[in-house]
């Protein structure tokens, strides 16, 4: 046991965070340092930097362009992209649907598909989610029917996180609606979002963002070598797809982010006729995360640790804790932000913006540059302990797969 | 110790009800929102028609002679409702600062009208620099002849942007946190030398930021003493915290009875979520949440008239940690319970949640009266 970085580690650790600082636009870094959700070109252009260097798909078996990274090295490359103010690599593309190309696809579709996946030539979205669908994923309705080569697609999915700005969707649907169990009849569909019958509703979220979307599918035709794996068994594609998802979807760093620039922060900001960083209740608000987000790093490392060295695909349900607690995190640390802040993040700035840019004026600043996109994270990050599998649903998998109750 | 209604708050209550179920629905809401001005003027004429715009003042001027109860009443129907209209900024801010603080003419003039519709009011106190520290004020007022010049900025007004008349707090003495030198002035929004920049706050509600510069007042511009406001300041602050903690209870209620009944219809997994225990105790939580509030809600109503200044500063402060915290967890378990759904700007629970949010942050958050509440313990 030894918790302290090596040498290597820490050398490493520096080789990335300059590669960052020279590499990565300060256009970008800037927007998403005050708050700001990154734009589809933003994560494009940040995502093609990395694969040139090699690292967009550091998770890749070393033959699909992985890098062969320790634990200790995957969770300093995350944390330094996220301290760097970086976007994301798009989770969909890198954490999604590689690694399914990867263990289920035919020579045929990996000859195709994953290149371009890396690169972000294609962008990807994830159509599982259905209207009376949601924790109950397998109950879904969406359904495919077999005609010679193709499958004709009919039915709804929802919340489809970036459908709109998407070339590809990753689909489950229904092959065979008379199976013994709802799980049997399930098929993993690749479907071009160029086919017709495909349209695309936005629903704006409550941060006023256009994050998801309704997408509908009206006789749409896919041939059937865009199936991966098995007729009927696309749950265990579903199934090692979420696995990687939640073990994604913790993101310490961010809060680390948070954390780290409160830091800069609460001195500019005003409490009790002092500074937010003199006030006792603040300091301890943040000594009492930071708390909460070591623990949580060293019980990530100890989960992919662990997830490293069997590999037999399956997920780890301690993925969920991660969930759980990264989930968690994030909704207090984008809190604490938003708190600390205060009367300034209230005035709905998106809004003001848009309708600025309408006015043809530009300047939509209510205060500090800091105060405008203060509120969002913490609206948007509600939706943290619902999407992949909401919180509850967590613990229900941690008490089937570990307590057994 | 009485925790009933009076037949007459429950024939108002009833009214209220029965006309915001006839026009407040959560699609004519978003059609006032979408509105230039964000909200209803023919809600309001109707509100000036039931009475609630004269509740709190004394019939001299044209009221109903109510309380801060009556006011309660009223602010948690319009939380449940979440309704846009100035209320808040007119007849509770703007009107307890004449209330409190104007002499026979100024009320005179200016009451009545607040009664009959005629007269929209904003309280133009907080600045940007300030987050919540009453007495950090760095608008000036200098003397000019017998009259005043105005210099500075306000900002978060809530409504600002519709009012006819600002109450307007300024330094005529004193450092930039001083407590005292602080006055009040009345000044009407046309004045030459206020700019207002109004925008909807993330909750759909109105809001402005405002600039004085060089706008002449004269002498009868003054509200009460000058140099002395920051007692009348405070006690304006409170009333509001009072009124919105009424309104975060009854959005706080709304939120949950609408959980209440998704529990009851969504289905999953071949039966009603809510027949998950796991939610059931969430959906109790609530519950005991919410009438924690509404307990905290009524101190603070019944304390808002209470004339020893540390004691009710001390129990308002105790009220709106307390209507925050709950508030806090009961709009973002409701978010939670109902999944994706939540999320959304096109259903009522996500506006609630941002009601209460708006709740939280002005006058000082749970953790800022906490910390004032701290320093008292001995
Ligand atoms: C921001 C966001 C982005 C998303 N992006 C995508 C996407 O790109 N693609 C996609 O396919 N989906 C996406 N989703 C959908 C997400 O996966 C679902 O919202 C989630 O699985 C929950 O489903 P639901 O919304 O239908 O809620 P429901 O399943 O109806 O749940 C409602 C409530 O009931 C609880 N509950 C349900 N069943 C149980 C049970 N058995 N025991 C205890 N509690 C239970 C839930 O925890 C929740 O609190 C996204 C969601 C959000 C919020
Ligand atoms: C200090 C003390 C004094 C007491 N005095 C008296 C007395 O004077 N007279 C007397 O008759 N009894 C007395 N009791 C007993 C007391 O009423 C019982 O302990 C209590 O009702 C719980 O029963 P149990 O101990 O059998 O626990 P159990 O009923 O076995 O419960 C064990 C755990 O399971 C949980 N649980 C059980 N059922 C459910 C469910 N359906 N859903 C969710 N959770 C559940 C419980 O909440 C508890 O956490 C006393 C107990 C204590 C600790």
């Amino acid at each position: 046991m030894e918790l302290r970085f090596t040498e290597e580690e820490t050398a490493f650790r520096q080789e990335v965070r300059d590669f960052i600082r020279t590499s990565l636009p300060s256009h970008i870094s800037e927007r998403l340092r005050l708050g700001y959700p990154p734009t589809k070109q933003d994560v494009v252009t940040w995502q093609r930097i990395l694969n040139r260097k090699g690292w967009a798909t550091y998770k890749w078996p070393k033959e699909y362009g992985g890098c062969d990274w320790s634990p200790a090295q995957r969770m300093i490359f995350q944390d330094e992209n996220l301290l760097g103010h970086a976007p994301e690599v798009n989770s969909f593309n890198i954490t999604m649907i590689g690694p399914v190309l990867i263990q289920f696809g035919t020579p045929a579709q990996k000859e195709r598909f994953i290149a371009r996946c890396a690169n972000l030539d294609d962008w990807w979205c994830q159509g599982f989610s259905e209207p009376g669908s949601g924790s109950d994923l397998a109950s879904l309705k969406t359904a495919a029917v077999r005609n010679g080569d193709e499958y004709v697609v009919n039915g709804q999915k929802i919340w489809t996180s970036t459908a709109h700005h998407a070339d590809w969707i990753f689909a489950l649907v229904r092959t065979n609606p008379q199976a013994r169990k709802p799980q049997e009849g399930i098929s993993f569909l690749l479907i071009d979002m160029k086919t017709p019958g495909i349209t695309v509703r936005p629903i704006i979220s409550i941060d006023g963002s256009h994050h998801f979307n309704e997408v509908f599918f009206d006789n749409v035709r896919v041939p059937v070598s865009q199936r991966v794996y098995e007729e009927n068994k696309g749950w265990d594609v579903a199934k090692f797809l979420l696995g990687n998802e939640r073990t994604g979807i913790a993101r310490l760093g961010k809060s680390l982010a948070r954390l780290h620039d409160m830091r800069e922060l609460a001195p500019q900001l005003r409490a009790h006729g002092g500074s937010l960083l003199d006030d006792p209740g603040f300091r301890e608000r943040i000594a009492a995360l930071e708390v909460r987000a070591k623990a949580l790093e060293i019980t990530q490392l100890r989960v992919v640790s662990k997830m490293m060295q069997k590999s037999d695909g399956k997920p780890d349900p301690f993925s969920s804790l991660l969930k759980i607690k990264g989930s968690e995190l994030n909704q207090d640390t984008s809190e604490m932000v938003m708190d600390a802040v205060g009367p300034l993040a209230m005035p709905d700035w998106a809004r003001e913006l848009d309708k600025l840019s309408s006015e043809g004026s530009n300047d939509p600043r209510i205060g500090p540059d800091w105060a405008g996109y203060a509120a969002a994270p913490y609206l948007m990050h509600r939706a943290s302990t619902i999407a992949g599998g909401t919180t509850e649903i967590q613990k229900n998998i941690l008490n089937k797969a570990v307590l057994r109750l | 110790m009485d925790f009933d209604l009076t037949e007459d708050q429950r024939l108002l209550n009833d009214s209220i009800a029965r006309l915001l179920a006839d026009r407040y629905a959560f699609d004519a809401r978003r059609g006032y929102i979408k509105s230039a001005q964000g909200w209803s003027q023919e809600m309001w004429d109707k509100y000036a028609e039931l009475g609630l715009l004269g509740l709190p003042f004394s019939e001299d001027y044209g009221g109903f002679g109510g309380n801060a109860v009556d006011v309660m009443m009223v602010m948690e129907a319009f939380g449940k409702n979440l309704v846009l209209e100035p209320y808040l900024a007119t007849v509770v801010l703007g009107g307890t600062a004449i209330r409190l603080a104007g002499t026979e003419a100024q009320k005179g003039d200016l009451l009545p009208r607040i009664v009959d519709g005629s007269l929209k009011l904003a309280f133009a106190h907080s600045e940007q620099q300030a987050r919540y520290d009453l007495s950090d004020v760095m608008t000036t007022a200098t003397k000019d002849g017998a009259g005043w010049v105005l210099e500075g900025a306000k900002s978060v007004v809530f409504h600002g942007d519709c009012a006819d008349t600002l109450v307007v707090s300024a330094r005529t003495a004193g450092d930039r946190m001083d407590p005292a030198g602080l006055t009040l002035f009345l000044v009407p929004a046309t004045t030459p030398g206020v700019a207002r920049r109004g925008y909807a706050m993330r909750d759909g509600t109105r809001a402005a930021e405002i600039s004085l510069s060089g706008v002449k007042l004269g002498a009868d511009a003054v509200l009460g003493t000058v140099g002395k406001a920051m007692g009348t300041i405070e006690h304006v602050t409170q009333a509001g915290i009072a009124a919105m903690a009424a309104e975060a209870v009854g959005a706080c209620e709304a939120a949950h009875d609408m959980t209440l009944e998704y529990l009851r219809t969504r289905v999953q997994f071949g039966r009603p979520i809510g027949q998950n225990q796991v939610l059931q105790h969430k959906a109790a939580d609530m519950l005991i949440e919410v009438e924690q509030a509404r307990s905290m809600a009524m101190l603070a109503a019944m304390m808002v008239d209470e004339s020893d200044a540390a004691e009710r500063a001390r129990n308002i402060s105790m009220a709106k940690v307390g209507v925050g915290q709950s508030g806090r967890f009961v709009t973002q378990t409701a978010v939670q319970l109902h999944g994706g759904i939540g999320m959304t700007e096109e259903y009522a629970v996500g506006h609630y949640f941002r009601r209460v949010m708006a709740f939280e942050h002005v006058w000082g958050d749970s953790a800022y009266h906490l910390g004032l509440l701290a320093d008292q313990v001995a």
